[in-house]
């Protein structure tokens, strides 16, 4: 049986909001927005910050989605069941983190890496610079995705993106990203 | 030419767009394909391209956006553009941000800075 104290133990300890591992679906997001809005609607008085959160904790899910949703015919395949991970807790000094685990094919991982290397060397200026030349050179792809998400996450945190890549397969690795909001 | 209106959603704008040249998004924009969501706003843009009013005005006040609706923001702006080069409308986008909304007021600088259009970046009165 799962130790479900240990894990509530655990999950008190690092002050979880919310955590899910499962299928991500536009409708689960939905709830999961709602959900955080109320949350945060009685439990963070800075307006700023609240909308700092709610900007980049969409994002996030997002990326995590997309992520998703262009392996969706590999499913069942391999070890690859589909599913992802994302923890939502609170971090020290009153801010907050926001923490996803989604698989992805090798090859994207070797360049989404080389990316994230690149955003984490840039400055808030060239940030901007990158964000904006990205912004109106490249086409949405028919999933929706800009390619603009983890420029836009580095630019509105103010922070490294932290992540990692953990090897699964020939085929997948699990790449976690962890974002905090100050 | 018929009123574009679409209701706001949980993650869609309020749209409406109006034949007589006022044009308005506001709410929030976070779908996941934000493509879906905008080509009907894309479709009309292009037949009121085939005759605008003397001038067009575009409200846009959004709270929240995602990064693919900046995308879908900028080919709004990329269908105005032409109208306004070749004088067939003179037009405005009008940018709206909440007090102390910095991340909304520096998107709409954002655009400012790559689209060629007059924009008007003012806080919204209370």
């Amino acid at each position: 049986m799962i130790d479900i104290y240990n894990v509530y133990k655990s999950m008190k300890r690092d002050d979880i909001i919310l955590s899910f591992k499962g299928d991500v679906t536009q409708d689960l997001l939905s709830s999961v927005y709602q959900i955080m809005e109320s949350r945060l609607q009685n439990a963070e008085e800075d307006i700023k910050r609240k909308k700092k959160f709610y900007h980049i904790l969409v994002e996030c899910l997002q990326n995590v989605y997309h992520h998703m949703e262009s392996l969706q015919h590999e499913k069942d395949k391999d070890e690859f069941d589909g599913t992802a991970i994302f923890i939502i807790g609170k971090a020290e000094a009153g801010g907050y983190l926001i923490v996803t685990g989604n698989y992805i094919l090798k090859p994207n991982a070797i360049e989404l890496g080389k990316k994230l290397e690149k955003i984490n060397a840039m400055s808030a200026e060239e940030l901007r610079t990158h964000y904006l030349e990205t912004l109106s050179t490249t086409e949405l792809s028919d999933k929706g995705g800009a390619g603009l998400g983890m420029i836009d996450i580095a630019r509105k945190s103010g922070h490294k993106i932290e992540f990692a890549f953990n090897d699964v397969s020939d085929t997948y690795s699990f790449f976690s990203l962890a974002v905090t909001v100050k | 030419m018929e009123t574009l209106s679409i209701q706001q959603g949980i993650k869609t704008p309020h749209i409406n767009f109006d034949a007589s040249g006022v044009l308005e998004i506001s709410g929030k924009s976070i779908p996941e394909n934000s493509i879906d969501f905008y080509k009907p706003v894309y479709d009309w843009l292009d037949a009121y391209a085939q005759n605008p009013q003397a001038k067009t005005e575009l409200k846009v006040q959004l709270e929240y956006f995602n990064t693919s609706s900046s995308k879908c923001l900028l080919d709004i702006f990329r269908k105005l553009e032409p109208l306004h080069a070749n004088g067939k409308s003179a037009v405005t986008v009008n940018w709206l941000y909440e007090e102390d909304d910095e991340d909304i007021m520096e998107a709409g600088d954002d655009y400012k800075t790559i689209v060629k259009l007059p924009f008007v970046i003012s806080k919204i009165e209370e």
